[in-house]
C-alpha cells in the first residue's frame, strides 16, 4: 500500500478553485514565505534549501542547493526557470504552471533573493498558452501587490521577472539551449566545458537554472524549514515529487507523494493513485522516468521512487513521468515513435544525433510497418552504440548534449526485452498487432 | 520597418525590447507578434524583427525556422496539432490524427482548401492524463473522441469558440502590465555595498575563530 | 633536484608533446605527429565542435572519456588516445553517418578531387553503405549570391559558412536554417549572399556544398597547376595560390599568411580574375586586353611593331627638355617594373617629375618617415585608432583583421559616419569634412573643440586611453578624397609628437603603391626610400604644368582618368601634351595617347611587391600574356637602351637583383626561401615564419610541397638577419603648408567621397563575375537633412558645387552624418558621370555641395 501520509507540498491547493489568482493564492497563505525570507539573510535562505537537499526536479537531479553555492560572484548574475516541459509524457509543470501560478512565482522571488540576482526569467513552453497567460497574470499581479520590482515589501530588494515564451522545440528544455533561445538564437546546446550555467549562463553572465517544481517547493522550504524537508523521502531523495502517469493506466494524472517511500508499484496500482492497468490488462512494460529512460519490466515494480534506487537499476527517475504500456501496446510501435520523437527534435548540431536519430527511425518505422529484416536489429543497435558507445547505463556519449545518447533508450530496452515481438514483426512483414 | 506593425502592436514589440538586457533576446516574443498580426512570419515581419533586434533578416528567418510554432508560410485560422507521441499513442493519437485529417480535409502539414483550418503532427503536448490531446492554436480543447472534434469542427466553423480560441497567432491574450521596474544601477550598487561588508564580515568572524 | 621546470607538455598515444596551454588539443596531437579527421574546426575560427569526427579519448577525473580534440584545451599533463578501437568505432561511426545523407555525387561534384569528405571516405569508409533508405532531396544547386552556389544535398551541416559570416565577417548574411536533419544553410530570401567576402566561404566549405558559380565544371583539380603569389588588388597584399590550366587562371585560393590574410581573401580579389578581358575591340574600354605596341597615326591607334613604338616614345621624349617630361602613375606596377621606370626617368631621361599617387594618397616622404606598424600589431595593438575611409570597401582583408583586433583591444573610429568597423569599435570620434586636424588636437590636448562633436569628456577619456602612444596603432588614410591630404598629414604629425610610442599602418589606395613610392615613383623619394633634397612636381603640380606649358610630355603608367578625381584636369593635360601610356588594359586614358606600349598584367607578371605594411612579397608568374605584351621592367630597360642607355639587363629577376644591389631593399633572392611570410622592409623583428599547410583549413590548396608552404613536421632554416628588414627609415619631412579653409555655407553639405569595392576601376571592369555587382552611384545624406532641404528618400536632384552642376539622385541613409553628402569615388551613376569627379574642388580643403530637387 502506498505511504500518503506526508504533507502536500506542492499540490496544497489542488481542488481549491480559482488558485491561480491572487485573491485565494493570499488566502491560503501566499506570500508570508517571502515575507518570512526577506526577513532572514539571503545566505540564511540559502542554507534552509540546502538543508532541504532537494533535488532538481527538472529531470537531471541535481541538488538546488548546491547548484545555488557554485554561482559564481559577478556584478551580474540570473535566475532562469525552467518551465519548458517537453520531455513526451510528462505534465507536471503543465499542471503548476495553470494551476498555482504564484507558487511559482513567489518560489522565484524567494530564490533571486537567496542568489540576490536582479532580473530572473521564466521560460515557459510556447505550446502553453494558458500556462503563459495565468504566468503573465500572476506576475502582473505580484508587481501590483510589491511582491516584485523595486524594494519588494518594502525591504532593499528588487527584482523584475520576465516571462518568456518559447516556441515549439524539445531541445530548449536542455539548460544551455535554453539559454540561447533566451538570447534570441537558435536552440543550439552549448559545448562543454563551461559545465555549469553558474559559472558562465546567459550573456556569459553567472546563470542559475531550476525547474518549475523545484521553484514551487521553496516557498514551502522557507515556511516549515529545510529539516522537515529533508526528513521526508529518505536518502538522497528528500520530500515529495510530482509523478506524471500515464498510457495504460486506469488513472492517469499527476500524483505527489512522498519520495522512496513509495514504489512503482504503489504509483501504478494502489487506487487512491495509479488505480492499475486499464481495462484490466496485463502489465508488460513502463517507463519509469520519461522517455530518455531505459524501461522496466515487471521485474522492477518494487523499486523504490527514489533517484539513486531508480538510478542503480540501469535507468533513471529523470522527469518524473511514468508510462504504462500493457499487453494490448505494441512495443516496436513505442519504440519507433519514441525515435521519431527524438529525430525530430534533434537539434541538429551534432552529426551522430541529427544522422543517427533519423536513420535509426526510418528502420525502426520499417520494422514496424513492414520490410524490417532481423539484421536491421544489429544494424540500430550498432547505429545506438555509435551514438552512446558501451550503451551502458549512465551513458557515453559522443554528442554535446545528452539528447543524443537519449536516443538509444527505448531502442535499446524494446529489443533486449521483446526481440521476439520484432520476430514476429519481420515474419510478418509489419505489425502484427494492427 | 517600424510601420510594419499596427498601432496597438508597435507598443508592444518597442516595449519587449525593453524588458531584455539585449534586444536580441526579445526575437521570440516578437516572432509571436507577427504571427499574431500576420498570422504566419512574413519577409516584412522577419525584417522588421531584424531592425528592433539588431540582427539580420537572415538570422532572425535562422532563429525563426528552429522553431516549431513559426511558420514561414500561412497556416490555417485554427491551427489544429494532435499529438500522437507515446502517452497518446497508447491512447489513439495516431487514430485521432487521421480523423482530423480526414474530416479537414488536409494531411498533416497542409491546409484545408477554404484556408480555415490547417493540421499539424504534435509532439507530446503535456497533457498525457487527458490523452489522446488536441490543441488548436495552442488551446487544449480536449476533444478526446471523433465525436467530441466533430462537435468541435462545427464549433469553430460558426465562430461560438471565439471567445476561448482566438485567431492563429494570438499568442497570449494577457499582456505585461509595465516594464522593468528594479532600479539596476542603485541595485548593482546596493548589492556590492552589501556584499562587501558581508565578506569583511566573514573575514573578521574568520579572524577570531 | 632541478631549479627548472619542465614545459608544459601532453602525451599522445605514449608520445610527449610540448603544448601552449589553452591551446585546441587537436594542433598539439597534429604537432605530435597524427592528423586527427576534423570537417567543422578551422583554424582561423573558434572552435564549435559540432561535427564531432576529432574525437578522441581523453584521460579525465572519470576514466578516458571521447571528447572532440578541437574544442578540448590542452593543459599540462594530459593523457590522450587517438588510436584505441573506441576512437576508431566513433571516428567511423561519426563518417558513416555524414555519408549517410550525402548523395555521394562525387563524379559531377566540383569539390571532386579535393574533398576532405572524399578524401576521409576514401581512407576510412568501409565500401558498401548500411544505409538504404531514401536519401534527403533538395533542389540543386541553388544560386544564393552574385558568386556562390548551393547544393543543400551535399551540405554536412559543419556551420563553418555560417560561421565564418557571423564571427570573422561579422555579417550574418547566411545563417543555418531549419532544425535536426532537415538543417540547411540559407540567406534571407530578399537578401542573397553578397558579402563582398562570400568567396572565403566556397573555400573553406569542406565538402561541395558551397561552390563558385566562376569554377562551375570549369576543371579538375588534378589538371589544374598551382604557385603561390600575392594578390595586387590592393595595398594588403593577400597571399593567394593562383590555379590555371592552358594559360588560363582558373581560380585564386587565400593561402593561410600568418601575418598577413590568414587564409581569408575578397571577392574582388578572388574573383577578379580579368576573365572578362579581351572581348571587346573598344579601346577605352578595360574589356580590352592590349596585345601590342600602338602608335597614333592620321587620329588613329595603329599597331607598331615594340622597336617602332620604342623609337617614336624615345623621339617624344627627346623632342622636349628633361624637365618637360613628367611620369604618372604607377601604383599597380611591381616593385621591379617601379624601379625600371624611375630609373628611366630619373636616369636617363632626366627628370624629377615622378608621382604613383593622383593626389588621392598622402606626402611619401611622411609616409617613409613614419613608425611603421604591421598588420598583426595592429590587430594585437592596446589601442588601434583609425583615421580613413570604410576599409571594409578599401581594404577588405585589413577590416577582417582589425575586426578581429579590436575584440581584444580598444578601437577608437575618428569616421564621419559609422562605418562596418563601428559595430565593434569602443569610441567613434565624430570628423565632418575639414574638422580632421582640430579634432585630433583637440584629444591630444584633452580638451572638446568647439563647432565639432568633440566634447571636453569624450577628449579627455581618450587622451587617457592614448597615454604616451604605447601599444598604440594608429590607421590612417585618406578618409575623403575630397578633403585637402594636408589636413590629414598635419593630423599624422601631431600624433606622432603627441604619440612618440605609437606606430602607423598607413592605407594608401591601389595595388602596389607602397612599392611604387618606396622604388622612387614619388616627387620626393629616391629609389630604396631616401630622401630627395629637391623633390619634382607631384601629380597636381604636372597637371599645372602642363597647363602652363612646362611640361610636354607625359608617360602614363596605368589608367589615369578612371583612378583619379581630378578628370577634368587631368583630361585637360593629357589632351595638352604628348602622352606615352604603358598599360595592360583598354581605358579611356587611352584616348590621348600617342604612344601605348602593352605591359603584363596580373598573375603573368613575376616580382615584387610591398604592401602597406612594408612587407615585401614574390608575385609569381602563372600564366604568359596574350600577344607581344611585354614586363614592365623589361619596357623600361629597352626603352632606355633606345635612348642610349645600356643597362646590360632585361627582365623582372635582373631588376630585383639590382635593386637589392643598389638599395639594400628586399627582393627576390631574399624572398624565394619559402620559410617567411615576406620581409618587412625595415623591421627585422616582424619576420614571421609560415605556418604548417592545414589542408582543410584550405581544400583545394592541394599539397604542402607544390605551394612550398611548410609542411606539419617540417623544420624552418632561419635567415641570415643581414639580408632582412636592413632598409632605414628617413627623417620626416617638412609640413607642406595648408592655405586658408573655406567658410561653411548653411545651405551646403560637405562632399565625403567615400568607397565601393565594386568601383569603376580596371579589376571589376575587366571582371564578368565582378561587373554584375557594380551599382550606379547616387548621393546618400541624412534624412533630417532631406527633410530640411525638403527633399526625400530616392528623388531626383540637381547637385552643385563651385565646379559645376550634376543631375543624379539622392538617398537618405541615418548612417550618414549630419550636415555631409556621402558618394562613391571612382564610380559612375548610370549616365557614366563620375559624380565625385563632377562635384570635387580639387583646390578647397573641401567641398561644399548644395543638392536641390529638379
Ligand atoms: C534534452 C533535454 C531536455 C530537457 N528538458 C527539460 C525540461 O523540459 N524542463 C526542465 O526543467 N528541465 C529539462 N532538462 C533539464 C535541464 O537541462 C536542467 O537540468 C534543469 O532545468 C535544471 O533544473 P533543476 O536543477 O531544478 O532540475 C532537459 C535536459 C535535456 C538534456
Ligand atoms: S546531441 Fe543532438 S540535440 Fe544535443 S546538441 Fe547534439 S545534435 Fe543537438
Ligand atoms: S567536432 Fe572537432 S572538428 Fe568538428
Amino acid at each position: 500500500m502506498a505511504v500518503l501520509d506526508a504533507p502536500r507540498i506542492v499540490t496544497q491547493r489542488r481542488g481549491v478553485p480559482d488558485a491561480h489568482t491572487l485573491k485565494v493564492y493570499l488566502e491560503t497563505g501566499g506570500y508570508e514565505a517571502l515575507r518570512r525570507a526577506l526577513s532572514m539573510n539571503p545566505e540564511e535562505v540559502a542554507a534552509e534549501v540546502d538543508a532541504a537537499s532537494l533535488l532538481g526536479r527538472g529531470g537531471a537531479g541535481f541538488p538546488a542547493g548546491r547548484k545555488w553555492a557554485m554561482l559564481r560572484r559577478s556584478p551580474v548574475s540570473y535566475l532562469v526557470i525552467n518551465s519548458d516541459e517537453s520531455e513526451p509524457a510528462t505534465f507536471k509543470d503543465h499542471y503548476l504552471i495553470e494551476h498555482d501560478p504564484h507558487q511559482v512565482v513567489e518560489g522565484i522571488i524567494i530564490s533571486a533573493y537567496a542568489l540576490q540576482v536582479t532580473q530572473a526569467f521564466l521560460f515557459v513552453r510556447g505550446e502553453f498558452a494558458l500556462g503563459i497567460e495565468r504566468l503573465t497574470q500572476a506576475v502582473n499581479e505580484a508587481y501590483a501587490h510589491g511582491a516584485l520590482g523595486s524594494k519588494i515589501f518594502g525591504s532593499d530588494f528588487s527584482l523584475d521577472l520576465v516571462v518568456h515564451p518559447g516556441a515549439g522545440a524539445y531541445i530548449c528544455g536542455e539548460e544551455t539551449a535554453l539559454i540561447e533561445a533566451l538570447e534570441g538564437k537558435r536552440g543550439f546546446p552549448r559545448i562543454k566545458p563551461p559545465f555549469f550555467p553558474a559559472v558562465t549562463g546567459l550573456y556569459g553572465e553567472p546563470t542559475v537554472v531550476n525547474n518549475v517544481e523545484t521553484m514551487s517547493n521553496i516557498p514551502w522550504i522557507l515556511l516549515n524549514g529545510g529539516a522537515s524537508f529533508a526528513a521526508l523521502g529518505a536518502g538522497r531523495s528528500t520530500g515529495t515529487r510530482l509523478f506524471a502517469l500515464s498510457g495504460r493506466v486506469k488513472n492517469p494524472g499527476v500524483y505527489e507523494v512522498e519520495m522512496v517511500k513509495n514504489t512503482f508499484r504503489d504509483l501504478i496500482f494502489d487506487p487512491a493513485l495509479g488505480g492499475g492497468i486499464a481495462d484490466g490488462g496485463q502489465l508488460k512494460a513502463f517507463i519509469p522516468g520519461g522517455v530518455s529512460a531505459p524501461w522496466f519490466t515487471p521485474d522492477q515494480l518494487d523499486t523504490p521512487l527514489g533517484q539513486d534506487e531508480v538510478g542503480s537499476l540501469g535507468s533513471m527517475l529523470g522527469s518524473g513521468s511514468v508510462v504504462v504500456m500493457d499487453d494490448t501496446t505494441c512495443v516496436v510501435r513505442a519504440a519507433w515513435r519514441i525515435t521519431k520523437f527524438f529525430s525530430r527534435e534533434s537539434c541538429g548540431q551534432c552529426t551522430p544525433c541529427r544522422e543517427g536519430s533519423g536513420w535509426i527511425e526510418r528502420v525502426m518505422y520499417r520494422l514496424e510497418h513492414g520490410g524490417g529484416r532481423m539484421e536491421d536489429l544489429e544494424l540500430v543497435l550498432d547505429l545506438c552504440d555509435n551514438i552512446a558507445p558501451g550503451l551502458s547505463w549512465p551513458p557515453a556519449q559522443t554528442t554535446i548534449c545528452v539528447l543524443g545518447p537519449s536516443i538509444p533508450s527505448s531502442v535499446k530496452s524494446a529489443i533486449s526485452t521483446f526481440r521476439d515481438e520484432f520476430a514476429a514483426h519481420v515474419a510478418h512483414g509489419g505489425c502484427p498487432y494492427v | 520597418m517600424s510601420g510594419f506593425f499596427r498601432a496597438d502592436l508597435r507598443q508592444r514589440a518597442e516595449e519587449l525590447v525593453t524588458l531584455y538586457p539585449r534586444p536580441r533576446s526579445a526575437t521570440i516574443p516578437l516572432l509571436h507578434l507577427v504571427q499574431e498580426q500576420e498570422g504566419y512570419l512574413s519577409e516584412a515581419g522577419i525584417e522588421a524583427v531584424a531592425a528592433l533586434t539588431e540582427t539580420t533578416p537572415a538570422e532572425v528567418r535562422g532563429t525563426a525556422s528552429f522553431y516549431d510554432m513559426f511558420h514561414l508560410e500561412p497556416v490555417g485560422r485554427y491551427h489544429v496539432g494532435v499529438c500522437t507521441n507515446v502517452a497518446c499513442l497508447l491512447a489513439g493519437g495516431a487514430e485521432m490524427l487521421e480523423h482530423v485529417e480526414s474530416t479537414l480535409g488536409c494531411a498533416a502539414g497542409g491546409r484545408s482548401a477554404d484556408g480555415l483550418f490547417s493540421v499539424e503532427e504534435s509532439e507530446c503536448l503535456a497533457d498525457c492524463n487527458l490523452a489522446p490531446c488536441v490543441q488548436v492554436n495552442y488551446r487544449y480543447v480536449r476533444t478526446r473522441t471523433p465525436e467530441e472534434f466533430d462537435v468541435l469542427v462545427e464549433d469553430l466553423r460558426s465562430g461560438r469558440r471565439e471567445h476561448d480560441i482566438p485567431p492563429h497567432g494570438t499568442h497570449s491574450r494577457v499582456k505585461r502590465q509595465g516594464g522593468l521596474r528594479a532600479p539596476k544601477d542603485e541595485v548593482a550598487a546596493e548589492r556590492a555595498r552589501a556584499r562587501d561588508a558581508r565578506a569583511q564580515r566573514d573575514a573578521a568572524r574568520e579572524e577570531t575563530t | 633536484m632541478s631549479e627548472t621546470t619542465p614545459p608544459p607538455s601532453i602525451t599522445v598515444d605514449g608520445r610527449s608533446v610540448e603544448v601552449t596551454p589553452g591551446e585546441p588539443l587537436i594542433e598539439a596531437i597534429a604537432r605530435a605527429g597524427t592528423y586527427v579527421p576534423r570537417f567543422c574546426y578551422h583554424p582561423r575560427m573558434e572552435p564549435v565542435g559540432v561535427c564531432r569526427m576529432c574525437l578522441v579519448e581523453v584521460d579525465g577525473p572519470r576514466g578516458p572519456t571521447l571528447q572532440p580534440s578541437c574544442f578540448v584545451k590542452a593543459s599540462d599533463g594530459m593523457s590522450v588516445v587517438t588510436e584505441s578501437e573506441k576512437v576508431k568505432k566513433a571516428q567511423d561511426g561519426v563518417l558513416e553517418f555524414l555519408l549517410s545523407n550525402h548523395p555521394l555525387d562525387c563524379p559531377v561534384c566540383d569539390k571532386g578531387g579535393e574533398c576532405p569528405l572524399q578524401d576521409q571516405a576514401l581512407a576510412h569508409g568501409s565500401g558498401e553503405s548500411r544505409f538504404i533508405e531514401e536519401k534527403r532531396h533538395f533542389e540543386k544547386p541553388i544560386s544564393i549570391g552574385a558568386h556562390v552556389l548551393l547544393d543543400r544535398e551535399r551540405c554536412i551541416q559543419c556551420s563553418r559558412c555560417t560561421r565564418f559570416a557571423a564571427e570573422v565577417a561579422g555579417d550574418a548574411s547566411i545563417t543555418l536554417t531549419g532544425r535536426g536533419d532537415q538543417t540547411e544553410i540559407a540567406p534571407a530570401p530578399e537578401h542573397p549572399f553578397d558579402s563582398v567576402f562570400s568567396g572565403n566561404t566556397v573555400q573553406i566549405c569542406p565538402v561541395g556544398a558551397l561552390t563558385a558559380k566562376s569554377y562551375r565544371f570549369a576543371a579538375r583539380p588534378w589538371d589544374l597547376e598551382q604557385v603561390e603569389s600575392t594578390c595586387t588588388g590592393c595595398a594588403v597584399g593577400c597571399r593567394v595560390a593562383v590555379q590555371s590550366s592552358q594559360n588560363e587562371v582558373i581560380r585564386v585560393l587565400g593561402i593561410d599568411s600568418d601575418s598577413v590574410n590568414q587564409s581569408w581573401l575578397c571577392d574582388k580579389g578572388r574573383y577578379g580574375l580579368g576573365d572578362g578581358a579581351d572581348v571587346s575591340a573598344d579601346l577605352t574600354s578595360p574589356r580590352h586586353r592590349l596585345r601590342e605596341p600602338l602608335i597614333r597615326r592620321g587620329g588613329q591607334l595603329t599597331p607598331v611593331s615594340w622597336s617602332e613604338a620604342l623609337a617614336e616614345a624615345a623621339r617624344l621624349v627627346r623632342s622636349v627638355d628633361p624637365d618637360q617630361v613628367g611620369v604618372i602613375g604607377g601604383a599597380s606596377l611591381t616593385n621591379e617594373g617601379a624601379y625600371a621606370f624611375a630609373r628611366l626617368a630619373r636616369e636617363v631621361v632626366g627628370t624629377r617629375h615622378l608621382d604613383a599617387q593622383y593626389d588621392d594618397g598622402l606626402d611619401a616622404a611622411l609616409v617613409s618617415a613614419l613608425p611603421l606598424a604591421t598588420i598583426n600589431e595592429a590587430v594585437r595593438a592596446r589601442v588601434i585608432v583609425t583615421i580613413t575611409d570604410d576599409l571594409r570597401q578599401s581594404l577588405p582583408v585589413l577590416f577582417l583583421r582589425l575586426r578581429s583586433g579590436a575584440r581584444k583591444g580598444t578601437l577608437v573610429q575618428f569616421v564621419t559616419g559609422p562605418d562596418a568597423l563601428s559595430d565593434v569599435a569602443h569610441h567613434l570620434v565624430s570628423v565632418r569634412p575639414g574638422e580632421v586636424g582640430s579634432v585630433v588636437q583637440g584629444v591630444l590636448a584633452g580638451r572638446g573643440v568647439t563647432g565639432t562633436a568633440l566634447g571636453d569628456t569624450q577628449a579627455a577619456t581618450l587622451r587617457e586611453l592614448l597615454g604616451e602612444g604605447e601599444g598604440v596603432v594608429v590607421v590612417v588614410g585618406r578618409a575623403n578624397v575630397a578633403e585637402d591630404p594636408r589636413l590629414v598629414e598635419e593630423a599624422v604629425r601631431d600624433l606622432h609628437r603627441g604619440l612618440p610610442g605609437a606606430r602607423f599602418l598607413v592605407t594608401l589606395s591601389r595595388g602596389n603603391v607602397r612599392g611604387a613610392l618606396d622604388m622612387g615613383l614619388a616627387p620626393n623619394v629616391a629609389p630604396g626610400r631616401g630622401l630627395l633634397d629637391t623633390p619634382g612636381r607631384s601629380f597636381v603640380e604636372q597637371l599645372n604644368a602642363v597647363a602652363a606649358g612646362t611640361q610636354r610630355v607625359t608617360l602614363v603608367l596605368g589608367d589615369v582618368l578612371s583612378n583619379t578625381v581630378r578628370q577634368t584636369d587631368a583630361a585637360r593635360a593629357l589632351e595638352q601634351s604628348a602622352v606615352v601610356v604603358v598599360a595592360g588594359h583598354g581605358s579611356d586614358t587611352l584616348a590621348y595617347a600617342d604612344v601605348v606600349l602593352p605591359a603584363t598584367v596580373g598573375y603573368e607578371r613575376r616580382g615584387t611587391v610591398t604592401n602597406l605594411e612594408g612587407r615585401v612579397s614574390a608575385l609569381a608568374a602563372k600564366v604568359t600574356a596574350p600577344g607581344s605584351a611585354w614586363d614592365d621592367a623589361t619596357i623600361a630597360a629597352e626603352w632606355a637602351a633606345t635612348l642610349g642607355a645600356e643597362w646590360g639587363w632585361s627582365g623582372p629577376d635582373a631588376a630585383s637583383a639590382e635593386i637589392e644591389a643598389r638599395t639594400g631593399y628586399p627582393a627576390l633572392s631574399v624572398l624565394e626561401d619559402d620559410a617567411y611570410d615576406g620581409v618587412v622592409i625595415d623591421r627585422a623583428d616582424a619576420l614571421s615564419h609560415r605556418r604548417a599547410l592545414d589542408p582543410i583549413g584550405t581544400p583545394g590548396i592541394r599539397s604542402a610541397a607544390t605551394v612550398g608552404v611548410t609542411s606539419l613536421a617540417g623544420t624552418v632554416r632561419e635567415p641570415a638577419p643581414a639580408t632582412l628588414g636592413g632598409v632605414e627609415r628617413p627623417a620626416m619631412p617638412d609640413a607642406r603648408p595648408l592655405g586658408s579653409l573655406p567658410t561653411p555655407d548653411a545651405y551646403a553639405l560637405r562632399l565625403v567621397a567615400g568607397r565601393d569595392l565594386y568601383d569603376d576601376g580596371t579589376t571589376v571592369g575587366s571582371s564578368s563575375a565582378l561587373a554584375s555587382q557594380r551599382r550606379p552611384a547616387r548621393l546618400r545624406v541624412h534624412p533630417l537633412d532631406l527633410e530640411h532641404f525638403a527633399l526625400s528618400d530616392g528623388q531626383a536632384v540637381v547637385a552643385r558645387s563651385a565646379r559645376g552642376d550634376v543631375s543624379c539622385w539622392v538617398d537618405a541613409d541615418d548612417a550618414v552624418v549630419r550636415g555631409t553628402v556621402v558618394v562613391p569615388r571612382l564610380s559612375r551613376d548610370q549616365d557614366g558621370v563620375d559624380l565625385v569627379a563632377a562635384l570635387v574642388e580639387p583646390d578647397s580643403a573641401w567641398t561644399r555641395v548644395r543638392v536641390e530637387s529638379r
